[in-house]
């Protein structure tokens, strides 16, 4: 057993957080108030090499593996937790499907692309009728010729507005349930395939989330995501790897939810000295300490296993379940122990609030989550 | 271009506590880093290598410790880093640290430019830049904040002065060392960090560079440290405001006829 860091990771944490704490925080707030789109962070990003550290070299990656990778979604989302969502969304769920799936060929053409940022990429899944329960899928693709056509609609797709490629749940078989359903890739400039107005949300308001129009979008065969059929196991594959970078950015809040309190609670004073004398505000900030390292943990246990070829779907679930749940009670106790300039934009808490609550509903309900463990328990 | 920059490693501060007992920097702590300077010196030679091709060697005299300064440069890309750690470098002030790295420069080779920081934040001396140029019998320049023109033999460059910046042109070999303002230092990237740990840094001592041993460390040193202490904070200034330029001055007039000043 060992609880320390690699001298890499170390580092990668240091370099992650430097570059966090002096391009990212000091606009977050300004970037969340307008909605506005990174692009600039996001080239660095790329150039900084943070969209490969869970690839491998031969693909632009740095093979730092996932626990590396983890790290620093947890301190990108610390600033700027729409940054985190569009990272992560990137690399877990968009690229990784291919990087897993696709054949050698799509994988030279698109992995290089993707590491190193010069192509965005996005997971479409959910649909109007099929969100938790993958089965109601209704989008098509229909084989002719040399291409596949797929026509149908996705929503509440991130990065889809600023991204080159997506990565796209069909029906290849109807009345084959899960087993019909297959995963294809698709350039966003492919004609016949549009995006909505970015949605009006709650938090993560820099982060780009769209609705997806195909219509008869054609494609070439070779487009298929690994075999037909197999779609659905695909993205529970993605899917596990993906609940850990949102345990992973769900960390990151928690944290920022505490930083704030605590520099917040040394500074106001009330009955002659500030509040952290307090016992009622020192047992929250201990209760937010405590859920954070407890919530960092798990998210590194879930990525020590991966990265070590062991099953990991169950800690995957309960990293991302603690991580959020735990998230959005400190960011709720933040946004207390703040009292009336908790609700208000000049600090920073109350964005967190807005941004944690989705933690515990993207990439699988905090329900869902309790089903899989519930379900890996053998219910 | 065969570039060698020379680093410290110095606490993250810049309000080093001071033990008032004992007279020395509170290390405890304190996370070290690459002093600021000093990656503004590897970017300006990381830029000419990527214009000119050539090499980057990094260079630092410290503890062990002092590795993971050398290994973040090597994670913003420098090629080659080389460490210099001897008990018998220990005390060094700027004329033996000077000296020293001076003399690891030739083990080097034979360098067409050597970068600096203009200073390191903790002892804030600016000397062993320009000590480095002495022992080598180098030209340099200092306070450098623009590189305008690399030619093969020389330097163009804005040096900044007391109230303006004046233009040189610096023959090579030279040692240049750089103001804050000459570039924004690139953050390292994933890929150079993961080989800067593949890395191995070799580590020289006072015997592999050929040191004479009264010239380095405490013996070598010319001056002492006498005391160290925190100068006791002054008064703040008083502001002046008003509507126009004219309004303030009159304001000052008055303060300064008010003090018989004039």
């Amino acid at each position: 057993m060992n609880f320390q860091l690699s001298e890499e990771q170390a580092m990668i944490q240091k370099i992650v957080r430097d570059f966090a704490e002096k391009e990212l925080a000091p606009i977050a707030a300004e970037l969340d108030e307008k909605g506005e789109f990174p692009h600039a962070i996001i080239n660095k990003m790329g150039e900084m090499g943070l969209f490969g550290l869970p690839f491998s070299e031969e693909y632009g990656g740095s093979g730092a593996g996932c626990l590396s990778y983890v790290i620093a979604v947890e301190e990108i989302s610390r600033a700027c937790a729409s940054t985190g969502i569009t990272y992560a969304a990137h690399c877990s769920i968009g690229t990784a499907p291919i990087y897993l799936f696709g054949t050698e060929e799509i994988k030279k053409k698109w992995l290089p692309l993707c590491v190193q940022g010069k192509a965005l990429a996005s997971f479409g899944l959910t649909e109007a009728n099929a969100g938790s329960d993958a089965c109601g899928t209704q989008t098509t693709a229909v084989p002719e010729g040399d291409e596949w056509i797929l026509n149908g609609s996705k929503c509440f797709i991130t990065n889809v507005g600023v991204a080159k490629i997506a990565v796209i749940t069909a029906v290849t078989e109807k009345g084959q349930g899960t087993r019909g359903i297959s995963a294809f890739i698709v350039p966003t400039d492919t004609p016949g395939f549009s995006v909505g107005q970015p949605y009006n949300k709650l938090g993560l308001k820099a982060s780009d989330t769209r609705e997806i129009i195909l219509e008869n979008v054609r494609i070439p065969k070779e487009n298929l995501l690994g075999k037909q059929g197999e779609g659905f196991k695909q993205f529970l594959v993605a899917l596990d790897g993906g609940r850990i970078s949102i345990g992973a950015l769900s960390v990151g809040i928690a944290q920022a939810c505490l930083d704030a309190s605590l520099k917040y609670a040394k500074e106001r004073e009330q009955f002659g000295q500030p509040i952290s004398k307090f016992q009622a505000i020192q047992f929250k900030l201990a209760d937010m300490k405590m859920k954070t390292e407890l919530a960092r943990l798990m998210v590194y246990k879930a990525a020590w296993l991966k990265d070590n070829g062991k099953p990991f779907s169950s800690e995957a679930a309960i990293a991302k379940l603690y991580a959020s749940e735990s998230c959005m009670q400190n960011a709720s106790e933040a946004v207390q122990i703040h009292g009336g300039y908790g609700y208000m934009k000049e600090y920073p808490v109350e964005r967190y609030m807005r941004d944690a609550k989705l933690m515990e509903i993207g990439e699988g309900t905090s329900e869902i989550q309790r089903m899989v463990i519930a379900r890996l328990l053998g219910c | 271009m065969e570039i060698i920059v020379c680093i410290k490693q110095v606490p993250d501060t810049t309000e080093v506590k001071i033990d008032p007992v004992k007279g020395t920097l509170i290390r405890e702590g304190v996370p070290s880093i690459v002093n600021p300077f000093d990656k503004n010196a590897l970017e300006a030679a990381l830029q000419i290598r990527e214009q000119k091709g050539g090499k980057v060697t990094v260079l630092t005299m410290g503890p062990p410790q002092a590795v993971d300064a050398l290994r973040e440069c090597l994670a913003m890309g420098a090629d080659e880093a080389v460490l210099l750690s001897d008990r018998a470098f220990a005390g060094a002030d700027s004329w033996a640290t000077s000296y020293t790295l001076a003399k690891a420069i030739e083990k080097v080779g034979k360098p067409e430019l050597i970068f600096c920081g203009k200073q390191a934040i903790d002892g804030d001396t600016a000397q062993v830049g320009p000590g480095i140029a002495e022992h080598l019998g180098l030209p340099q320049a200092t306070y450098v904040q623009k590189i305008r023109e690399v030619q093969s033999e020389q330097l163009l460059v804005e040096r900044a002065i007391e109230g303006g910046y004046e233009v040189i042109t610096v023959p090579l070999p030279a040692m240049i060392a750089v103001e804050k303002s000459i570039n924004e230092p690139r953050f390292p990237t994933m890929m150079g960090t993961m080989k800067a740990h593949k890395k191995t840094i070799p580590t020289w001592s006072a015997a592999d560079i050929g040191a004479e041993a009264d010239k380095i460390g405490l013996d070598g040193s010319c001056t002492q440290v006498k005391r160290v202490f925190a100068p006791e904070r002054k008064g703040q200034g008083e502001m002046l405001t008003g509507e126009t330029e004219n309004e303030v001055c009159l304001l000052l007039l008055e303060k300064l006829q008010g003090a018989k000043i004039v």
